[in-house]
């Protein structure tokens, strides 16, 4: 669909946007941020510093970013999506070269104001030009092999530049995400069947391969494996996460040990108490209750996030919406798994909520463009 | 492109089943993630919370030995002792007076030990152990032992403590350690982890603290899960640390015993180097104190003690004291006076007593006169007349510029505390320090080492070293660190000409085997061994006209603090040298008489390697030294630890 098929009459204009944006989805985000803060508040021993004051200058920042992309046409974006990616793209390249490394990865090109993870913006980029794709394809066409070729390279070529880095979970989140499109979008479910059972066949094969001379990793990738499996082996190595985060978590029963009265977080058991563990300490605080009504609101912000994607008869909108909202569910489902022993650490932060720059800021701009395509759908 | 209408609707349809599906698989993930936080948090909540609460994984810190010092034929000069100590931690011990009432009930324990332990108690967290007493008796410590399950929170615990076997002999060179303080903590802005633990012990003074870093080593780690209680469940983990690196000191146990022994009574310091390579074989500062009761924590009354003995135990007199070096400076004046060919070898002088200059009168020593002096009769006999005259025709300046490259006004790089620097002033520094011109009668003080002129007895050893050798020989006091080497400073040539250091070293020979030489009666008669030197005798207050007048300088009848240094600088065997010394008796009158024979009896002991025999002492003497040999309460020599015997 081009400029002109959009009934442009019927879209709202001006400031009368601000009526029509999906406003539950902003309150569901801000009550999300703001437990968020509250956390930091607390793991800070009650203190405003070090982060949630910075966390919350990020957040304003965020918000204006996301009023800004969301009063801008959604056809400008999907016009814009192809260079997008291309410099998301070249980012990606550059932090190979002039990279700050960081925490021993390279993710980062200091801008002077902020460090930038292309890696971050990559993981909307790419939603928004597989969209926007799928939107010139015939629909017809979808699912014949080279049209499926396509898409399967413009997702792995970022994923293979940011597993280089090495960052294990941006590269799943990029790989889910960019998979969920192309289902949405049709793609035979053949195609998915094969792939999942490549995949479990592979696993298969690695395990078996173990102890045989034709083994296919190392002796410390299985040896990490099997922390994995089994964190109790090894409490204070590679396990010493799982195990501390599951203590903390575990401890906090049905209703939590009280808004800063974690003992586990406090007592510096659990590491990057402030980013990627940062559940641990609600859920040691706020108990089973605080846990569950924060997987609620994230589960109501994908909800929402469909309903406007089914409401919308443009294919760009749509497809759009359902591939942030899967990146969206992706990002706090792993690090949820992880934090309660269900998936090895990969060091994935929880959206909204865990401290950190890149992260916020590209989230909030791509509910942005959800908000964008939710003002000017066609109607 | 326009889409029909009819594929937008097959698009719509499409994405809208799609999207359910996924959403229904969502849907079932965030089940899942739903039931198993219910099962951590309520099912297993009983079991974390346990967990949290009664299982906690501490870090321990391991300390590891400190590092041994051996001198240099391998005799331990600091080691360690097993120390056995009580431990206290708070936050197990519940009611800690109470236990420390029980504890105390058990083994009586001194007043201040409990004090301290209580105000340590205090500052430190509640899961630090903190050491209540240490030092017990092996009878003392079974019974706390077989009692802890009446004294929560207490442990029993052995660790390790510096002990000093030889006790004073090294207490100036080596040092000791204490107990970390605040103001080290400061001080060193150090972030290593054993400085955290309580008493942990550290050099405060000497090799102790200028070697800390190698001697400290690294702390290892114990990971011990323990319960609420306190006890240890299992150790998960352990990685040992490394033990602090073993120092060899160029030190020779048997010669710094014999000095100390020998310097018995006095206020003096004796420095004895290897003039080729710069080994400090003994470097003695009497009277000495004992280390281990540094160590130990020392009591007020004996602190006091130290501090108001008029002898200064505690100074170190070798590097730190610094004395106006006397006529032992005189070398430096004559070689300053002969490179600038002020003055010729043969050249002489007219000594009438006296040196006039303008209206004053500079004395010598000689009241007398000396009558006609050339350059080796006015040191033999230590003319003072002789020095006011070159002095005043070569100028300050090339005196301190001589003085200078023989190593005085030379902080030297020794690892022990408060090394001094001395003072070799010249026109500049009198300028800048004293804000007024130098004067000519300020170069005649200084000629004969009076005056503003200061040295330290490591630095005349030094330029007695650099004088028998004619090269820039550097004291060196470590030999090895762990076993490695330490570089011997090549030395080069001081470049002085040969000619002027002969006929400076046939001097220092005539002053102590020639009769009417100034040290003729500390001579040697051992031909192998005989020495040679200056003697030296320093000021420490102005004679006044009035007493001049009277004729009481005779120092027998002053009080001792206001009575002459004596000193003596000195190398052996004159004419194939091994061995420089220098000796500062503190207010011992003259240098001839108090510091000469002990410099003899030294360096005999340091080429002999044992005592000397009395065949090496003129006939005469040989009764009163055997007297003396006799008295002297020499500590055995001392056996090398095993593996250790390099020499």
């Amino acid at each position: 669909m081009s400029y002109l098929e959009y009934n442009v009459k019927r879209v709202p204009s001006g400031l009368s946007k601000v009526l029509h944006m999906n406003w539950p989805l902003v309150l569901l985000i801000c009550a999300v941020a703001s437990f968020g803060f509250l956390m930091l508040y607390s793991v800070a021993g009650g203190s405003t510093s070090p982060w949630v004051e910075p966390q919350m200058k990020r957040f304003a920042l965020g918000l204006v970013a996301m009023f800004i992309v969301a009063f801008i046409p959604i056809w400008f974006w999907r016009n814009v999506a192809m260079l997008a990616y291309v410099v998301a793209l070249a980012l990606l390249v550059a932090v190979e070269f002039i990279g700050v490394v960081g925490m021993g990865a390279q993710r980062w090109i200091d801008l002077g104001f902020m460090r930038l993870q292309p890696s971050e913006l990559m993981k909307i980029t790419l939603i928004m030009l597989l969209a926007a794709y799928y939107d010139v394809l015939d629909i017809k066409k979808v699912s014949r092999p080279l049209w499926v070729a396509l898409p399967v390279a413009l997702i792995l070529l970022p994923v293979f530049l940011v597993l280089k880095q090495p960052d294990l979970g941006t590269s799943i989140l990029l790989t889910a995400g960019g998979g969920v499109v192309m289902f949405a979008a049709g793609v035979h479910w053949l195609y998915f069947a094969v792939v999942i059972a490549a995949g479990v066949g592979l696993v298969a094969t690695v395990f078996y391969s173990r102890g045989t001379d034709w083994q296919l990793l190392q002796d410390y990738q299985f040896r990490r494996i099997d922390t994995f499996l089994n964190p109790e082996n090894d409490p204070l190595g590679a396990g010493y996460h799982i195990t501390q985060s599951k203590i903390a978590l575990g401890s906090g029963g049905w209703t939590g040990r009280g808004f800063m009265e974690g003992t586990q977080s406090r007592l510096n058991f659990l590491p990057e108490k402030h980013t990627d563990f940062i559940f641990t300490t609600l859920a040691e605080e706020f108990g089973f209750i605080g846990g569950i009504s924060l997987l609620m609101l994230y589960g109501l912000i994908i909800v929402f996030c469909l309903i406007s994607a089914f409401r919308s008869r443009d294919r760009f909108s749509s497809l759009l919406i359902v591939g942030i909202a899967a990146t969206f569910f992706f990002f706090f489902a792993v690090n949820m798994a992880m934090v309660m022993g269900l998936a090895p650490v990969v060091g994935v932060p929880l959206p909204l909520v865990s401290y950190g720059g890149s992260a916020m800021l590209v989230l909030m701009v791509a509910f942005g463009l959800v908000q964008s395509a939710h003002i000017h759908r066609p109607r | 492109m326009k889409r029909p209408d009819k594929d937008i609707a097959a698009s719509a349809r499409m994405i809208t089943r799609r999207g359910l599906v996924v959403g229904g698989l969502m849907g079932g993930v965030l089940g899942a993630l739903a039931l198993r936080m219910r099962n951590l948090q309520v099912e297993q909540a009983e079991q974390f919370r346990f967990l949290a609460e009664e299982n906690r994984i501490n870090i321990r810190l391991i300390p590891p030995a400190r590092g041994l010092i051996f001198d240099r034929n391998g005799v331990l000069l600091a080691g360690n002792a097993p120390n056995y100590k009580v431990v206290i931690t708070r936050e197990e011990a519940g009611d800690v007076d109470a236990v420390l009432e029980t504890l105390n009930s058990i083994v009586q324990l001194p007043e201040d030990d409990l004090d301290r332990a209580r105000r340590e108690i205090s500052r430190r967290s509640a899961f630090v152990p903190v050491t209540v007493a240490d030092r017990l008796t092996w009878e003392q410590f079974s019974e706390v032992a077989v009692n802890t399950p009446a004294l929560p929170g207490i442990a029993t615990e052995v660790g390790l403590s510096r002990y000093y076997p030889l006790q004073g002999d090294f207490a100036h060179s080596i040092g000791y350690v204490g107990p970390v303080s605040d103001y080290d903590l400061e001080r060193l802005n150090d972030d290593d982890p054993l400085l955290q633990i309580p008493r942990f012990q550290i050099g405060k003074t000497g090799i102790e603290a200028k070697f800390e870093h190698d001697l400290r080593g690294s702390a290892g780690t114990s990971q011990i899960e323990v319960n609420a209680a306190g006890r240890v469940m299992r150790e998960l983990d352990r990685q040992e640390g490394e033990t602090g690196a073993s120092l060899q000191l160029t030190l020779d146990h048997v010669l710094q015993n014999f000095t100390e022994v020998r310097l018995a009574g006095e206020s003096a310091a004796v420095v004895v180097m290897d003039v080729d390579n710069g080994d400090i074989r003994a470097i003695a500062s009497a009277p000495s104190f004992d280390p281990n009761k540094f160590v130990r924590g020392i009591s007020g009354p004996d602190y006091r003690a130290l501090l108001n003995d008029e002898y200064r135990p505690l100074a170190d007199k070798t590097v730190q004291g610094t004395y106006p070096p006397g006529s032992t400076f005189k070398m430096v004046t004559a070689l300053a006076a002969l490179e600038a060919g002020v003055i010729g070898p043969e050249e002489r002088v007219f000594c009438g007593g006296f040196h006039r200059l303008g209206t004053r009168r500079f004395h010598c020593w000689k009241r007398g006169g000396h009558g006609w002096m050339d350059l080796v009769d006015s040191l033999k006999q230590s003319c003072d007349v002789y020095y006011y005259d070159v002095s005043q025709r070569v100028g300050i300046d090339k005196i301190a510029e001589m003085a200078r490259r023989l190593g005085l006004g030379t902080k030297f790089d020794l690892p022990m505390s408060a090394v001094s620097e001395g003072l070799i002033p010249t026109q500049a520094w009198k300028r800048a320090n004293r804000g007024e011109g130098w004067q000519v009668g300020d170069t005649l003080n200084a000629s004969i080492g009076q005056g503003f002129v200061l040295t330290s007895p490591l630095q005349l050893a030094v330029m007695t070293a650099r004088l028998a050798t004619g090269r820039e020989v550097q004291p060196r006091l470590v030999r090895a660190v762990n076993d490695i080497p330490q570089a011997v400073s090549d030395a080069p040539s001081l470049g002085i000409r040969p000619l002027f250091l002969n006929l400076i070293q046939q001097s220092m020979y005539e002053v102590s085997n020639l009769r009417g030489g100034t040290a003729y009666g500390s001579r040697v008669t051992e031909d192998a061994y005989k020495l040679a030197g200056k003697t030296g005798t320093s000021q420490v207050r102005n004679i006044t006209a009035e007493e001049r007048a009277r004729g009481v300088f005779r120092n027998e009848d002053l009080p001792w603090n206001r009575r002459d240094h004596a000193l003596f600088v000195g190398y052996a065997p004159y004419d194939r040298p091994r061995y420089a010394i220098s000796v500062v008796v503190e207010h011992g009158g003259g240098g001839s008489k108090a510091a000469a024979p002990i410099a003899r009896d030294v360096l005999l002991q340091a080429m002999y390697g044992e005592l000397p025999p009395l065949s090496a002492y003129p006939a005469h003497q040989r009764n009163m030294i055997e007297e003396r040999q006799r008295n002297l309460e020499l500590r055995p020599r001392q056996e090398p630890e095993q593996g250790r015997s390099r020499a």
